[in-house]
């Protein structure tokens, strides 16, 4: 399985996510941002960090990239295209996926472990997969995911919701929100589930000496999905 | 302008001082040359007043690659890897503008490590801040945790360890000194020596700005009502082009195109150019025309002082600019060659076809002043004599709650969870432990760090304060199971000019230099920062450490959480019940006199390579040094990390139970053993005539203290973690 990870100016993931995915088996490239062409993929993936610095809006410059052109065509042809935190504040940016990230409601950075919940396993990222709740990492200063009203009731409608924040027995409270997320919603797909945006960081568990280790059953479940 | 004695004065210079420069110069440097003085004579870049202590500490060892000198330290950390290491403060400007200040100071140490090759792996920090009822300390703690996280969390660096206090001694006179890591193959270490003529002198990174003009100055001198002012002095930041300046650094680095690099900290282009020409014993030529500027109409002696941040200076190989130049684009980075190495042994400065300055190096450097300071000896205070009826009159429960929720031993959960602790996928140990353990990317290793000072020690009696610092330093290491190699230190004292403060400093670092040579752990690195006063108050002396360890496997890493029911828990070391200078002492009995606890350099030694021994063996479940609050401090941070709970032993012992409890003795350590193994580690710790004892056995939950005192896991938890979030809310 090829995947390749897109390296802008400012990312801090990237090496991270790599590691990871050739960790369960994928043949892994690494793209700067300023080619013109994706390889040959199975799996793009836009990694975390500050890209461009956060500077104007978080993910908007990088939106703009000489790649993201190729990003966004595979995607629309139906390509699997995940964004990791700042990777998911640039596919809000292109508009892949719907809604906006704004500052975390308490105005401040925030590192720690969450629970997620799967909201919807008809799709190729959580197909298939024996748990309902995950442990993942958060690591960022704008996860506030935010849309309308009418935008929301449409997510909802095509279950576009892929994970909510959650305790660890899969409540999904107001306190178990750390950044003050409508709806405590940490990732959303785009309307035909191939493009996934989402605040946590799977990579950063995937080792039982790191943080845990749902991230490996996220990547292992991913990689049997796409064979 | 025409130069003058007034002049010299007013950019921090001593009257004596400037008379030296005209009879080193044989005429009135003019206003250029003045400002590269003031930069290089001022006491943070030419340590004048440190210099001959300093000299006394101990810097080499089998291990150490690179002692003081170079940007950073160097170790030896086997198979061919090498950490490069340093912890510098930025404790002025945090203090005037503590967002800006505390990032750049992030940003300053990130650059001193990554210009020797090494990529940062781990920052740290040591924070300190005036009485929490001081009107300042809240917005000043917001914005220097918010600036350090700032900085670390875009550069992608796990900030993995730190320490925060909180005395008033520092209400006028915060504290930041930040600390990285960063890994280098041993053969490709960048060094700050230039060689070889007519090699081309190139700028990259940011352009220069006028900010930060006269930084080091501001750092040298002593606040006043004026502070506000100093504002413009402040660098600023900018996480995004130093991100890819490392990156850039670091592409330019695998291969063989550079000849020497030095990053431009303090005293911007003044101190990098300087001092790579003089450890080369060279002359440089620089076009000042050619340094890429962001505002116009910058004059020669404001390029040769700004200290603008993100720039690195680098003498290249000749035929290699194009090479550079092209990695330097394709970062969006501004790259100019400004100048050349030269025979004449000068700085000479030229700016539109004028010569602007000629200095010859060696005045600059070797002829900077250095003084022999007067000062004061401290004699060793009387113990007190605390009543057994005081004590007996306390509950145990009620003083373990005032200590556990004091904000110098609570959680700081609310400061770490604001730095990025987790990127680069490789820690293994996070904040909040004994130290912080990041994996060797891809090997079994794992490198083990921690920062830590102890001001109130280090005021009471400097020479037994110093000494405990490195103490406590070794045992953070031997806690997490980790082989202390080296420390760097950041020496943060009042005014050198008053004979008390510089007796502070000079039995501090006595002390620091004793205890380092006998546990083998030498200072490879570090910084000096004086006058850290406003008008005639200044801090406690409050030398930082940071120590740096390996960990051979870090399968066996140990960390402090208990692990499991039914196994024991040993003390090991002896408690004396030393009260004097203990947090309880200060909170409870409202006591600040007496002598700190002694340290004992040989137990110090045995105790922790004893517990390093049975950690090899696979003895020891979890692990925690008792410092600060003492044994039942100790013991609760245990419970409440691994979340199970303790019953004590009925105890044999003769001292009063609160001074048992709440003593600071030094050498000691709690650890968790399994009961099978209880013999086999009696063995050895007796072979190794090591004072031991049992404290208890590990239950489920609640920590059972005697027949009256019991306290719920919840409870503690309670005490511990409150107080930080309640404050800053």
């Amino acid at each position: 399985m090829k995947s390749s990870v897109i390296t802008f100016p400012g990312s801090n993931c990237d090496r991270d996510m790599d590691v990871a995915l050739k960790k369960f088996g994928f043949n892994n490239k690494m793209v700067w941002h300023d080619d013109n062409e994706l390889p040959k993929s199975d799996l793009v993936v836009l990694p975390g960090g500050f890209s461009y610095g956060d500077y104007l809006r978080c993910g908007s410059m990088a939106s703009k990239s000489r790649i993201m052109q190729s990003v966004i065509n595979f995607a629309k042809s139906g390509g699997l295209v995940m964004g990791i935190c700042n990777g998911f504040q640039i596919l809000v940016e292109t508009g892949l996926v719907p809604g906006v990230l704004l500052r975390n409601k308490y105005l401040e950075f925030i590192c720690k472990n969450v629970f997620v919940k799967l909201d919807n396993k008809e799709n190729v990222y959580f197909k298939n997969l024996n748990k309902d709740i995950l442990e993942f990492h958060i690591a960022h200063n704008e996860g506030n995911y935010f849309c309308t009203k009418d935008q929301l009731k449409e997510i909802k409608d095509n279950n576009q919701i892929a994970i909510y924040y959650c305790d660890k027995e899969g409540k999904i409270e107001d306190q178990y929100n750390p950044n003050g997320s409508i709806k405590n919603i940490a990732g959303i797909f785009n309307k035909e589930k191939n493009v996934l945006g989402m605040m946590p960081h799977p990579e950063r568990m995937i080792d039982q000496s790191l943080s845990g280790e749902d991230g490996s059953i996220f990547f292992k479940n991913l990689i049997n999905n796409i064979k | 302008m025409e130069v003058n004695e007034q002049i010299a004065i007013e950019h921090g210079l001593k009257s004596d001082e400037y008379k030296k420069i005209c009879q080193l110069l044989k005429r009135t440097p003019n206003i250029t040359e003045l400002g590269i003085f003031s930069a290089m004579w001022n006491e943070h870049c030419s340590y004048k007043s440190s210099r001959l202590h300093l000299k006394k500490l101990p810097t080499k060892g089998k291990k150490v690659i690179q002692g003081p000198g170079e940007n950073a330290g160097v170790i030896d950390i086997e198979d061919g890897d090498a950490i490069v290491f340093k912890i510098e403060s930025h404790n002025h400007p945090s203090f005037i503008e503590p967002y800006q200040g505390a990032a750049t100071g992030v940003g300053g140490i990130m650059r001193d490590v990554f210009t020797m090759g090494a990529r940062p792996i781990a920052n740290l920090n040591s924070i300190h801040f005036g009485s929490p009822q001081h009107k300042k300390t809240k917005n000043l703690l917001r914005g220097v945790v918010h600036g350090i996280g700032g900085y670390g969390n875009c550069m992608g660096v796990p900030t993995i360890a730190g320490q925060t206090s909180f005395d008033s001694s520092y209400n006028g006179n915060i504290l930041v000194n930040a600390m990285t890591l960063g890994l280098v193959k041993k053969n490709k270490i960048f060094y700050s020596k230039a060689a070889g003529l007519n090699k081309p002198v190139i700028y990259v990174g940011s352009k220069t700005g006028r900010d930060g003009i006269h930084g080091a100055s501001m750092a040298s001198a002593s606040f006043d009502e004026k502070i506000e002012e100093k504002k413009p002095t402040v660098q600023v930041g900018d996480p995004f082009t130093e991100k890819l300046l490392l990156e850039a650094c670091l592409e330019l680095m695998a291969g063989d195109s550079i000849i020497a690099i030095q990053d431009m900290g303090a005293a911007g282009l003044t101190s990098s150019s300087i001092e790579m020409a003089s450890k080369g014993n060279l002359g440089i030529e620089i076009d000042l025309n050619k340094v890429p500027c962001r505002e116009t109409k910058m004059t020669p002696y404001e390029i040769m002082l700004s200290e603008s941040q993100e720039r690195m200076l680098i003498v290249l190989e000749n035929g290699k600019e194009e090479t550079a130049k092209k990695i330097f684009d394709k970062w969006n980075l501004d790259f100019a060659v400004i100048g050349k190495t030269t025979n004449s042994k000068n700085i000479e400065l030229f700016f539109n076809k004028e010569q602007v300055a000629k200095i010859p190096i060696n005045i600059l450097v070797e002829n900077s002043p250095m003084y022999d300071r007067k000062w004061k000896k401290s004699k060793l205070p009387k113990k007190n004599k605390i009543k057994n009826e005081v004590l007996n009159k306390l509950k145990i429960r009620d003083v373990l709650k005032k200590v556990l929720s004091n904000q110098n031993i609570c959680s700081k959960e609310w400061i770490w969870q604001q730095y990025d602790h987790t990127v680069m996928g490789d820690t293994i140990q996070k904040p909040g432990g004994d130290s912080g353990v990041v994996r060797v990317h891809g090997t079994n290793k794992a490198v083990a760090a921690s920062v830590d000072s102890s001001a109130v020690y280090c005021w009471a009696h400097p020479l037994t304060g110093g000494k405990q610092i490195v103490a406590e330093s070794w045992r953070n290491l031997i806690s997490v199971g980790a082989i202390p190699i080296a420390i760097t230190n950041c020496l943060n004292f009042g005014s050198p000019e008053k004979e008390e403060n510089m007796g502070e400093f000079v039995e501090c670092v006595q002390g620091i230099g004793e205890a380092s040579k006998y546990l083998n752990f030498p200072v490879v690195s570090g910084n000096v920062s004086f006058y850290n006063q406003t008008k005639e108050v200044g801090i406690k002396p409050t030398p930082s450490i940071g120590g740096v360890g390996l960990i051979k496997d870090y399968t066996k890493m140990i960390s402090m959480d208990l692990k499991e029911v039914d196994n024991l828990v040993l003390i090991i070391g002896k408690t004396e019940g030393h009260i004097d200078q203990s947090l309880f002492a200060r909170i409870i009995l409202d006591e600040k006199n007496g002598p700190p606890p002694e340290v004992n350099l040989f137990n110090e030694k045995n105790n922790g390579e004893s517990i390093l021994n049975l950690v090899d063996k696979g003895y020891v479940k979890s692990a925690h040094d008792i410092s600060l609050g003492g044994l039942l401090v100790a013991i609760s941070k245990m419970c409440i990390k691994g979340n199970k709970g303790i019953k004590f032993h009925k105890s044999k012992n003769l001292i009063n139970e609160i001074e048992y409890f709440f003593a600071e003795d030094q050498g000691r350590y709690l650890i968790e053993v399994n009961k099978e193994d209880l013999k086999e580690v009696t063995k050895i710790l007796n072979k190794n005539s090591i004072h031991h004892e049992e404290l208890g056995i590990i239950t489920q939950n609640d920590m059972i203290i005697n027949e009256k005192t019991k306290v719920t896991i919840d409870e503690l938890k309670s005490y511990y973690t409150n107080w930080l979030p309640t404050y800053m809310s």
